[in-house]
């Protein structure tokens, strides 16, 4: 019982709620995204700002539980640099991560942490809710998303 | 605040035999022993309501009011008696006032697209409170959208909780046609004077509603003493099945009303191009109703009175006021709602943790809650938080598990503190 607990709150994901890094409005975004989870009201605003296909800043704000706000944070370092298509399918692994607990042989890195997010069916909305926002901000869009 | 006789006192370890009688509380979860404190969300059923069903698809499963054969008399007989039950529950005046519905959600509906759609209009106004479920706030934003009439709040003082009362002969004034708020805050437990809020708008013509879904199981209910126009309930938080509830309507103000859906069962008779509606409060039951629900819920008025309505308020009193003095001994946690006279509803945030995680935590030992906004978005705004974590009761929960349950919390704050 506490096994699980330890797997789904790892000492990571409970470091980046306490602390989130990137926790900020960023001025030179020039996307930004909503995700807002209908269940508990909580919401994450991501901010991006993109060279052509580059994600070259991002960061985030926003009130959640501890594993949303941990994935928010997780995912700002996890994009800085990244290409829109790299970026694409980082969310591609990071949703099966969490939906079943498998990493598909890749290297995901400190996201890894996450994979702990599957056995508690009714918290994958909340490790996914930022990358959804992040995505849409990624693709232009600028309206919110949400988990529904 | 009614003329029920008080059944006599007994302690509550009476009602801890009564857990015998409600075979899901006997597991575990998580391999902890089950402990379910989410009854403000939905009851337990017990083995007579789960009979009754079983009984009623066994034997007499038939369609309602149109047959002539056996087991369809024998099913109208059951619908008709569940409503006269019903009746008998709330004390109305007659079975003519009580329109099944599927829940206190459609009930509030139903009043807003009929009542309301035919008597507000432009600049009338609607009073709310501050406390008030979605449920009770967007039917009423729906119809003034329609209307062009206004929303006005009674604000709620703060965390204790309570209706600010030195603000209603501001706000329940001439112009305000509705006055709805409910009976119990299913996030403060807060319990509303609902007769004399009724009695002050009555002094001024204004039609009350009464949100009675976390009272109706809870707390004896008379309609006739709470003087109100119409009260709305939900089966499910009464020991009764889900997709079932009640709207009480004052039989003069039901007969003013034009109908809702339409469909069979509710007219009286259809030509090509109209049709006349049957009589209250047949006009409202449009289509084939729930009638096992309806059943079902009897059964479960019948249990809820047999265990004694007086004493589940009683233990509620009790086991709420042990749990609020447990709660107000751990560091950290900040209690929201009153801290006496209260319902068996208990929110709480504890130190930095979110209501989500909590819920998680405290669900691997065992412990049912329940965290989010509780359908109170409005309410969680006027607080300052965005979501609590809520310990809601019933008469099968004991002393032990509410003791469990502060253990369990100490353990969660240990755990996110490391
Ligand atoms: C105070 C209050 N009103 C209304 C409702 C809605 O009840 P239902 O979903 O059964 O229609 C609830 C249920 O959560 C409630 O607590």
């Amino acid at each position: 019982m506490l096994d699980e607990l330890n797997d789904l709150y790892q000492q990571v994901i409970l470091d980046h709620s306490r602390s989130p890094r990137n926790f900020r409005p960023l001025a030179s975004a020039n996307r930004t995204a909503q995700g807002q989870n209908p269940l508990c009201g909580d919401n994450v605003t991501l901010y991006l700002e993109m060279a052509g296909d580059v994600i070259k800043d991002i960061s985030f704000q926003g009130s959640g539980c501890a594993i949303s706000k941990a994935s928010a944070s997780i995912l700002t370092e996890a994009l800085k640099g990244r290409t829109r298509a790299e970026a694409k399918a980082l969310f591609a692994r990071i949703h099966e991560l969490v939906t079943t607990g498998e990493t598909a042989g890749a290297d995901l890195g400190k996201l890894a942490v996450f994979a702990g997010v599957h056995k508690f069916p009714a918290r994958v909305k909340c490790a996914i809710l930022p990358w959804h926002a992040a995505m849409a901000a990624v693709e232009g869009k600028d309206q919110p998303v949400s988990t529904e | 605040m009614t003329a029920n006789p008080v059944s006599p006192q007994r302690p509550p370890a009476a009602l801890e035999s009564l857990r015998a009688d409600f075979p899901v509380l006997d597991q575990t979860v998580n391999g902890r022993p089950l402990i379910y404190f989410d009854n403000a969300a939905t009851t337990q059923k017990p083995l007579a309501v789960l009979a009754a069903l079983d009984h009623y698809y066994r034997r007499d499963n038939a369609n309602v009011h149109r047959g002539i054969h056996e087991l369809s008399n024998r099913a109208t007989a059951a619908y008709e008696a569940a409503r006269a039950r019903t009746a008998a529950f709330l004390n109305a005046r007659s079975t003519e006032e009580i329109v099944f519905t599927r829940g206190t959600t459609e009930a509030i509906n139903l009043v807003a697209n009929t009542w309301g759609n035919a008597q507000l209009k432009a600049g009338d106004r609607i009073l709310l409170t501050e406390m008030e479920h979605h449920s009770n706030i967007v039917p009423w934003q729906l119809l003034a959208q329609r209307t062009g009439a206004q929303l006005v709040y009674l604000p709620v003082t703060g965390d204790d909780g309570l209706l600010d009362l030195g603000r209603l002969d501001e706000l329940l004034v001439p112009g305000v046609k509705l006055f709805a708020f409910t009976h119990v805050s299913n996030t403060l437990g807060t319990i509303n004077p609902v007769a004399e809020l009724c009695e002050r708008a009555r002094q001024l013509g204004i039609v009350t509603l009464v949100d009675a879904a976390q009272s109706a199981g809870h707390l004896p209910l008379d309609v006739q003493a709470i003087g109100c126009d119409f009260l709305a309930l939900s089966g499910h938080k009464l020991c009764g099945p889900t997709g079932i509830g009640a709207l009480y309507g004052r039989k003069e103000r039901l007969e003013a009303m034009p109908p809702w859906q339409g469909g069979g069962d509710m007219i009286a008779s259809v030509d090509f191009f109209e049709s006349r509606w049957n009589t209250v409060p047949h006009k409202f039951e449009a289509g084939t109703p729930d009638i096992a629900g309806a059943i079902g819920l009897a059964a479960a008025m019948d249990y809820l009175d047999a265990v004694g309505r007086e004493r589940i308020a009683q233990h509620d009193r009790e086991l709420v006021a042990h749990a609020v003095e447990q709660l107000s001994r751990v560091n950290g946690l900040r209690l929201f709602g009153p801290r006496t006279g209260r319902a068996g509803v208990v929110s709480f945030l504890l130190n930095e943790v979110h209501a989500h995680d909590l819920v998680t935590v405290a669900d691997q030992f065992g412990v049912a809650l329940r965290g989010g906004h509780h359908c109170n978005q409005p309410l969680m705004k006027k607080l300052g938080v965005m979501s609590t974590a809520r310990a809601s009761f019933y008469f099968y929960n004991t002393r032990a598990e509410v003791d469990q349950f502060v253990a369990v919390l100490r353990e969660i704050q240990k755990f996110f503190a490391q």
